[in-house]
């Protein structure tokens, strides 16, 4: 059993470009924040190294950080415009029972991040989340389409996203009250 | 020979009614519902329809497919990709058909009317609705007593005119 802080000296040892920071805010679980291309390698690593095993991704998260400006639009409603979007990995080992949380940002001009489908098969269906509600770009993702909204949504209208705006009609049916 | 009309009947089991009477009164005696549940509000059609509420004393029956189905009960929050569908079950079902909208997503969007951007903000805004059902969701009473004010509704109708 490993806690988050050994992990993170493993990996910032294994890949010291690729690994950036600890953040450690109680009471939330310390979180080991990497970039965006160079998830899958990391993945890769914590799923098959000996001792690290996390061979369960428990579940994986879109998130916009609402970090951006804060902007109103025509109708005076708070939006926010700009800012980062983020992604979580919530990683558990069955074998040796200990758990770790990863987190990668993008910007909004510019939402790409590796896909760890490869890794962990659960990650197919939450990374099509994570893109068809905050609108996360996964590169190598080989099904990258809507999983909730209809496949005909608007292209890049992502609802989730705290600048998103609803559109007036979908398919002739009025879609504000 | 004589005509029916001018025969004489022995026993007097024969009674004369209105032809609009008769068909009402079989329409609104038979109401198959079809099989369709959506949300929350589909956990308390299926109590209705259990023993304790009984729905089928008033003949209301599930059928597996739009062809055979009189009614449908919208139990539920109608998202948008959900209405495409049930503009087309409701396309399905031959005439006489009737809608029972139940809930408050279905009447207008319920708890959804403002930040739902998946949520169609009203059944009627694709099918026409012959009876709203408030609630969210409905106890099983107030379903029965939407059915009892449709079979009303029914009850009215003329074939040269229908109003429900």
């Amino acid at each position: 059993m490993k806690k988050p802080e050994e992990v993170f000296e493993i990996l910032k040892n294994k890949f010291p470009e690729a690994v950036l920071e600890l953040h450690s805010e109680q009471p939330v679980e310390p979180i080991i924040t990497i970039e965006p291309l160079k998830i899958n390698e990391i993945g890769l690593f914590l799923r098959d190294e000996e001792d690290l095993e996390f061979d369960s991704l428990m579940v994986l998260s879109g998130v916009d950080d609402a970090n951006g400006e804060k902007d109103s639009d025509d109708e005076g409603t708070e939006i926010i415009k700009g800012g980062t979007l983020s992604v979580y990995y919530h990683l558990h080992s069955i074998k040796n029972k200990h758990k770790v949380t990863l987190r990668v940002s993008v910007t909004k001009d510019q939402p790409e991040v590796e896909s760890v489908e490869g890794i962990w098969k659960t990650a197919n269906w939450h990374e099509r989340e994570a893109f068809d509600m905050i609108g996360i770009k996964f590169l190598h993702h080989p099904n990258l389409t809507r999983i909730l909204m209809p496949y005909d949504w608007p292209e890049g209208s992502h609802p989730l996203r705290k600048d998103y705006k609803n559109p007036e009609f979908y398919l002739g049916m009025k879609v504000p009250y | 020979m004589k005509s029916l009309l001018d025969t004489e009947f022995s026993d007097s089991n024969i009674v004369i009614a209105k032809a609009d009477d008769l068909m009402n009164w079989a329409r609104l005696s038979s109401l198959w519902q079809l099989g369709f549940g959506l949300a929350c509000c589909a956990i308390e059609m299926m109590a209705t329809s259990a023993s304790h509420r009984d729905f089928d004393r008033f003949g209301v029956i599930p059928r597996n497919t739009p062809r055979q189905a009189d009614v449908i009960i919208i139990s539920g929050t109608v998202t948008l990709k959900m209405a495409t569908r049930i503009k087309r079950l409701y396309e399905q079902i031959p005439d006489p058909k009737y809608i029972i909208s139940m809930g408050s997503c279905a009447n207008c969007g319920g708890p959804y009317w403002e930040h739902g951007y998946h949520v169609l903000k009203g059944v009627d805004r694709v099918i026409p609705v012959d009876v709203y059902v408030p609630g969210c969701p409905p106890r099983p009473e107030a379903l029965l007593e939407g059915l009892l004010k449709l079979q009303e509704k029914i009850r009215n109708e003329s074939l040269r005119k229908r109003i429900a």
